[in-house]
C-alpha cells in the first residue's frame, strides 16, 4: 500500500533521513521505534510532504506521491495524527472535527464519519462544544485521532500517541489504535514506547540516527537481544 | 452637523474599514502585517490617478483602486507569506518603504509635493455604505469553509496543512482581500481630504492601524471596529476636555495605550469573546463551557 524507497531527506545541511526504504501492506499495523532525533517524525512528514525529500520515491497504492503537495495526499487517504496531538487550541471539539473533514464536501458522509469518531471516542461526544485547549492530554489525543479519521484515511500516520499520557490512557489509546485497524484502516505507528507498539504491531522498524537498522516481525523484535537491551529496559 | 464632526466620522469610516481589513490577516489569519498602509496608498494613488487621467466615476476608480491594492497584494504575498511572524513583518515594513519611496520620486504620483486637486467625492453615506459592506464581506469570509481554514492557520499552521488545507494559498487569498478593503479605504480617504502626499501611507500609519486591531482585539471584527473608534476619537476628545490636557494630548494617548495592554492584553474584544454573554451582563471575562456559563 505505502513503499517508501530510498528516502533522503535533509534539514538545511543536516541529513535527517539517511536512505531509507519501507514497505507497509493494507490492513497492517506497522511500526517505527527509535530513541529521540533518530528521524520517526521526519519519516512521517516526508510521506506527507510537509517536508519534501531531497531524493528517494514514495508511493501509494501504487501511485508516485512524492512531488505531490499535501493536501493532494490527504485526498489519497493518508491522514498524519501529529506529535504533540496539535489540536486547534481555540477552537471547540465540533469545529476540530470538522476541519478534519475538511476536503469532504458530502454532508451525509460527515454525519455518518461524526457518528464513527463518537463510537471510537465517547468521550468526545459529550465535549462537542468545549474548547480543545481545556481537554486533558489523553482526550486531546482522542480528539487529533478523531479529527484524522475524519479525512476518511485508508492509511492513518500516528506520531507518538502514547506521549505525555498516563500509563492507563496509553493502552486506552491502544486499544483504540488495533480497533481502528479492525475496522479497515491500515496503520503507521511511530512510538517511542517499544514494548506497547511491538505489542499490537505486525511489522517493526527500528531507527537510529535516520537510518532502519532492523525490519522483522513485531513478535521477532520483540524477543530480539539488542532490541531488548536497547529500547525494552531489559537487560 | 458640523464640518468638524462630519470629518472625524469619516476618518472613523476610513479607519474601521482598515483594521476590519488588517484584522482578517493578522487577527483571523495570524499573519504579522507591518505594511497595510501601503496598500491603502496603492489605492489612494490609482483611484485618483484614473479618476483624473481617465475621467471614470469615482465609484468605479474606488473599486479600480481597491483591485490594483489587491493585486500588489498577491505580488506581494507570494514572496514574503513563506515567512513567519517577525520575519514576515520586516518584508511587509521593507515593501511600505520602497512604494513611498517610489511615490515620492514618480512624476506621476507629483513626487514629494503630493497630488493636490482631487474632486471631492466621498461623502458620509458613501463612507458609511463602504464600512457596512465591508463588515458583510468580511463576517461572510470568517463564518465560510475559507475563514475557518484562515482561523486554522492561525491556530495551528502544520496541523492545517496535515488537514489538507493549502495554507500558502490561504494565506495570500487573506493577504489579496485585505489588501482589497485597505485599497477601498484609501481611495475614500484620497476623495475626501483632496490631497494625499506619500507620508499618508508611511509606516506610522500601518502602526496606527495595527494598534486598533491589537487594542480592539485580535481576531474578532466588532473589536477591530472599536478600536478604530477610540483611536481615532481619543486623540479629539483629549482636546476638548481641559487646557492642559489639550496640549500634553500626545502624551495621554499613549498613556492609555499602555495602560490598555497591561490591564487588557487580549484586547477589549478578544477573539473568543462571545455575544450572547451580554445576556447574562458579563462582558467576555467568562467563557461558556458545555453550553453553560461558569
Amino acid at each position: 500500500m505505502l513503499v517508501l524507497e530510498n528516502i533522503v531527506t535533509h534539514y538545511g545541511n543536516i541529513q535527517a533521513l539517511k536512505g531509507i526504504s519501507l514497505k507497509i501492506n493494507k490492513g497492517e499495523i506497522v511500526t517505527i521505534i527509535g530513541a529521540n532525533g533518530a528521524g520517526k517524525t521526519t519519516t512521517l512528514k516526508t510521506i506527507c510532504s510537509l517536508v519534501k525529500p531531497t531524493s528517494g520515491k514514495i508511493f501509494f497504492e501504487g501511485n508516485d506521491i512524492t512531488s505531490k503537495h499535501t493536501s493532494d495526499i490527504v485526498e489519497a487517504g493518508i491522514a498524519l495524527v501529529p506529535e504533540g496531538r496539535r489540536v486547534f487550541p481555540k477552537m471547540t471539539v465540533m469545529e476540530n472535527l470538522s476541519l478534519g473533514a475538511y476536503l469532504n464536501n458530502d454532508r451525509n458522509k460527515i454525519k455518518n464519519d461524526l457518528e464513527k469518531v463518537f463510537d471510537l471516542f465517547p468521550v468526545l461526544k459529550n465535549r462537542l462544544k468545549q474548547v480543545s485547549g481545556t481537554l486533558s492530554g489523553g482526550e486531546q489525543q482522542m480528539l487529533a485521532m478523531g479529527r484524522a479519521l475524519m479525512a476518511r484515511p485508508k492509511l492513518l500516520l500516528l506520531d507518538e500517541p502514547s506521549m505525555g499520557l498516563a500509563p492507563k490512557i496509553v493502552s486506552n489509546i491502544f486499544d483504540i489504535i488495533q480497533q481502528i485497524n479492525s475496522e479497515g484502516t491500515t496503520i503507521l505507528l511511530v512510538e517511542q514506547n517499544a514494548q506497547m507498539a511491538l505489542s499490537i504491531a505486525n511489522k517493526g522498524y527500528v531507527m537510529e540516527t535516520g537510518r532502519f537498522i532492523l525490519e522483522d516481525s513485531a513478535n521477532t523484535l520483540l524477543n530480539n537481544e539488542e532490541v531488548k537491551k536497547a529500547y525494552l529496559g531489559e537487560s | 452637523m458640523n464640518a468638524y464632526y462630519l470629518q472625524i466620522l469619516t476618518v472613523i469610516g476610513i479607519n474601521i474599514i482598515l483594521a476590519a481589513s488588517l484584522n482578517l490577516i493578522s487577527g483571523y489569519t495570524g499573519q504579522l502585517s507591518l505594511g497595510h498602509a501601503t496598500f491603502m496608498g496603492i489605492g489612494a494613488y490609482s483611484a485618483t490617478l484614473i479618476s483624473i487621467h481617465l475621467g471614470l466615476p469615482f465609484i468605479i476608480s474606488l473599486i479600480i483602486g481597491g483591485v490594483v491594492a489587491a493585486i500588489f497584494g498577491f505580488i506581494i504575498g507570494v514572496p514574503t507569506l513563506r515567512l513567519k511572524g517577525d520575519y514576515l513583518a520586516i518584508a511587509t515594513l521593507g515593501f511600505g518603504e520602497i512604494m513611498k519611496n517610489i511615490n515620492l520620486n514618480l512624476k506621476i504620483t507629483g513626487g514629494p509635493m503630493g497630488l493636490r486637486g482631487i474632486p471631492q467625492a466621498t461623502n458620509i453615506y458613501i463612507v458609511i455604505a463602504a464600512v457596512v459592506l465591508t463588515i458583510f464581506a468580511i463576517n461572510r469570509i470568517i463564518n465560510s469553509r475559507v475563514g475557518k481554514s484562515f482561523i486554522a492557520i492561525r491556530e495551528d499552521e502544520l496541523a492545517a496543512e496535515a488537514m489538507g488545507i493549502n495554507t500558502t494559498h490561504y494565506k495570500i487569498l487573506s493577504f489579496v482581500i485585505g489588501a482589497f478593503f485597505a485599497g477601498i479605504a484609501g481611495g475614500l480617504y484620497a476623495f475626501f481630504f483632496r490631497y494625499i502626499h506619500p507620508s499618508n501611507f508611511g509606516f506610522m500609519k500601518s502602526i496606527e492601524i495595527l494598534c486598533m486591531v491589537v487594542l480592539g482585539g485580535m481576531g474578532n471584527t466588532y473589536g477591530a471596529v472599536l478600536g478604530a473608534i477610540i483611536i481615532t476619537v481619543l486623540p479629539e476628545f483629549l482636546r476638548t476636555v481641559s487646557p492642559v490636557i489639550s496640549q500634553y494630548r500626545m502624551v495621554f494617548y499613549g498613556l492609555l495605550l499602555v495602560i490598555m495592554m497591561i490591564v487588557r492584553p487580549q484586547g477589549i474584544l478578544s477573539q473568543d469573546f462571545d455575544f450572547t454573554l451580554f445576556n447574562h451582563g458579563l462582558l467576555g471575562y467568562k467563557k461558556k463551557k458545555g453550553g453553560q456559563i461558569q
